[in-house]
């Protein structure tokens, strides 16, 4: 048994797991894989955001209908575990008809999930804007929208940055899951590559570069909170 | 005799059980300064705050430049009230001068050109013009409620309402807002003003009103309010502020 460990060489780690040939013979794949899954974050992140404000502002603002779908979105959609989702949404809507493109499925999935948590954290935002800033906005006779656009929102906007960063960490993580529905991401690319290699160096590369691309926006959320607690003081 | 601007019928506000006004009749002439005291939870904050319908009242007519305001009613009229606020309120996203031409972009139509140079003007008559490219953060607390003051002014408002403009100031600041307030006053425009300072109080209202316990207890000149009250709840209150 000691000798077993004794006789695993260096060399055979570097083989099996950062193979420098197999990883300049994947690359490629990979990165049209990040492509892709750069593609689908940012559009989930952006229509999460949009479907988030629009969500939110109803949330607050909205008559008794509209502000109880608003609710009841945020409630289900944060419920619902992605995966479950983007099965539903892939295997199932097919029946009724509506068949998606795996990156459709998969930005729908993403986009419904993080517009809830993006409903949240803006809701939270705006809360967060003093009493005084809205009463100053309707005293000067502005329209709703126009405390909305002008006032309150750049304020809300400002304060929900370093948790909307955190939440489009998470969504472009969750990216990950559109393997499961055959679409070409990162991880799809990465298993792909294994199997043709043989040889899992394309899995530690994967995972390499999903933290070489979200740890500076872990970083980044770090420096905005720090900034934000400064200029609350 | 010139028309009231603001007339205020049998007013009556509650915030759930605690009634905040108890039927209030009060009435404010076109170019009248009406100072408003009382102790503090008397009900002068929520007066004013009606008018303007931050505070929406429950029952009663608020007549402002003779349309009824609130209960449900969509008022054009409220544009025509100006507000400073005891804790300025400044929006902190823009400069001073964005902050003083936001309202006549956004609610009169003017072009920002316009707007800015009215709001150079009005900020020069409150004595910073050196400050227009600042944020609020980067001001005094005085300098802020200068600026607040000019951002009620650049709507050019029939009506200003000042809720306690210098409570919330450090007291080597409080003398440099009472004085564009003074100055205001001489311009004809109607002001009422919820505050502590006696001494301005004395000065430039045209009329005091003590309201204690959410009604208007006592009202008359200056002079009669200081030197003459009547209800002893106004004499105790003079001679608690006035003591020190």
């Amino acid at each position: 048994m000691v000798t077993n460990i004794e006789v695993l060489p260096v060399m055979s780690i570097f083989d099996t797991f950062l193979n420098w040939k197999v990883f300049v013979q994947t690359l490629p794949l990979l990165l049209s894989g990040l492509t892709t899954t750069l593609t689908l974050g940012v559009t989930a992140i952006v229509l999460g955001f949009v479907g988030g404000l629009v969500l939110a502002l109803l949330r607050l603002y909205a008559g008794s209908p509209l502000r109880q779908i608003a609710i009841a979105y945020i409630d289900v959609f944060r419920s619902i575990p992605i995966l479950v989702l983007l099965v539903v949404i892939y295997y199932a809507l097919p029946f009724v008809g509506l068949r998606l493109s795996p990156f459709g499925a998969a930005a729908s999935a993403l986009s419904l999930v993080s517009a809830a948590y993006s409903a949240e954290i803006v809701r939270a935002g705006i809360e967060a804007v003093p009493t005084g800033q809205f009463e100053a906005a309707r005293a000067l006779g502005l329209s709703p929208w126009r405390r909305m656009s002008d006032v309150v929102l750049p304020q809300a906007l400002r304060i929900v940055i370093p948790p909307i960063t955190s939440n489009s960490i998470n969504v472009m993580k969750d990216t990950a899951l559109a393997s499961v529905v055959a679409m070409p991401d990162l991880l799809k690319q990465a298993t792909q590559a294994q199997a043709l290699a043989a040889n899992p160096t394309p899995l530690i590369s994967a995972a390499v570069i999903y933290i070489l691309l979200l740890m500076p926006l872990v970083r980044l959320v770090g420096v905005f909170e720090k900034r934000l607690a400064v200029r609350g003081r | 005799m010139t028309r009231p601007i603001i007339e205020m019928r049998n007013v009556v506000k509650s915030f759930g059980l605690f009634k905040a006004l108890h039927g209030v009749n009060l009435q404010v002439k076109e170019g009248e300064i009406v100072v408003v005291i009382g102790p503090s939870g008397s009900g002068k904050s929520t007066l004013i705050r009606c008018i303007n319908q931050l505070e929406e009242h429950n029952s009663g007519e608020i007549i402002v430049d003779g349309a009824e305001v609130g209960r449900g009613r969509k008022s054009t009229v409220l544009t025509e009230v100006g507000m400073v606020f005891q804790s300025f309120n400044l929006f902190p996203h823009m400069t001073v001068l964005r902050n003083v031409a936001l309202g006549p972009v956004r609610v009169r139509g003017l072009s920002w050109a316009s707007a800015e140079e009215r709001a150079r003007r009005l900020l020069t008559r409150v004595g910073l013009e050196g400050h227009v490219e600042k944020y609020p953060a980067q001001l005094s607390g005085g300098q802020q409620q200068r600026v607040g003051i000019a951002r009620a002014l650049a709507m050019e408002p029939k009506v200003l309402l000042f809720d306690e403009p210098t409570s919330a100031l450090d007291p080597e600041m409080v003398g440099e807002v009472l004085d564009v307030m003074q100055q205001l006053a001489k311009t004809g425009v109607t002001m009422v003003v919820v505050t502590h300072e006696m001494g301005f109080a004395r000065r430039v209202a045209d009329r005091v009103v003590f309201m204690d316990g959410g009604r208007i207890i006592e009202e008359g000149p200056p002079d009669e309010i200081f030197n003459a009250p009547r209800d002893p709840r106004l004499g105790s209150f003079l001679q608690a502020v006035l003591s020190h």
